[in-house]
């Protein structure tokens, strides 16, 4: 049967440790073997992270919220939520190196988090709304 | 995560990596590499082989440090990195970029 785990943490980096091995957790309970849960913690890392740095401008200053919804017959539904700066998916490039750049220089620095966000999860979706703020969901999904 | 650095005698020095390296210990190891460049020393082998866990901010670094050592004459290339790591950089289409080595004595005969 379904059931939900929520944490609230400071926006901080040294706080996202916290939230992967809670994410962690519950990617377990879920029955997620090590490698999916690798690609889970990959995936809520960089989410998090994002939030830290561009939503809250490093700042320190505002929580994230984690909602995991465990359903060990279907999947695992993530939330995160953080009233900081509204986030734009489509501003974000598609990093080069995926694009085939072969050429160091040509290579930026953005982009490859939430790259790997869509390439790990079977669902990544983004709101905006200005009461809530922002939400990221993510999606994982048992494999039958 | 750890990092333990040993500067050879042929200038080619070997920072050897491990644990998590992520968006809060990713600047340490920036930060080693970088003094690795402040000594003039601009060809280096990043031993992978006890990374767990690497998220984009560790692939950043490598990055930037490839970058600045190319920029100087210099080179960076990996080695021996654990699946995980090894996962990472596939993914993200950096195995084109970084030169992948299986072991670290193969890693500085590049040099």
């Amino acid at each position: 049967m379904a059931h939900v785990r929520r944490l609230t943490v400071r926006a901080r980096i040294e706080q996202l440790s916290q939230i992967v091995d809670f994410v962690s957790q519950a990617a377990a309970d879920t029955g997620f073997n090590a490698d999916e849960i690798f690609h889970i913690q990959m995936a809520v890392d960089e989410a998090c992270t994002n939030v830290v740095e561009h939503a809250y401008g490093g700042s320190g200053r505002g929580d994230i919220g984690v909602t995991c919804l465990i359903d060990p017959a279907r999947g695992l539904r993530i939330e995160i939520r953080d009233r900081g700066k509204p986030f734009n998916p489509n501003s974000v490039p598609i990093p080069n190196s995926i694009q085939g750049a072969s050429d160091v220089d040509q290579l930026g620095a953005g982009g490859l988090g939430i790259y790997f966000m869509r390439k790990l999860m079977d669902l990544v979706e983004f709101h905006f709304d200005d009461r809530q703020g922002n939400l990221l969901v993510m999606e994982k999904r048992r494999s039958r | 995560m750890e990092i333990s650095i040993s500067e050879g005698q042929n200038r080619v020095d070997v920072v050897t990596v491990s644990g998590r390296v992520d968006s809060a210990t990713a600047p340490e190891l920036e930060k080693k590499i970088r003094e690795l460049f402040d000594k003039r020393r601009h060809q280096i082998v990043v031993d992978l082989a006890g990374v767990e866990y690497m998220s984009s901010a560790g692939l950043r670094t490598l990055v930037s440090s490839l970058k600045t050592a190319k920029s100087h004459g210099g080179n960076l290339v990996i080695a021996q990195p654990s699946a995980r790591a090894h996962e990472v950089i596939e993914l993200a289409g950096l195995n084109t970029v970084l030169a992948i080595y299986d072991n670290v004595v193969d890693a500085v005969r590049v040099f």
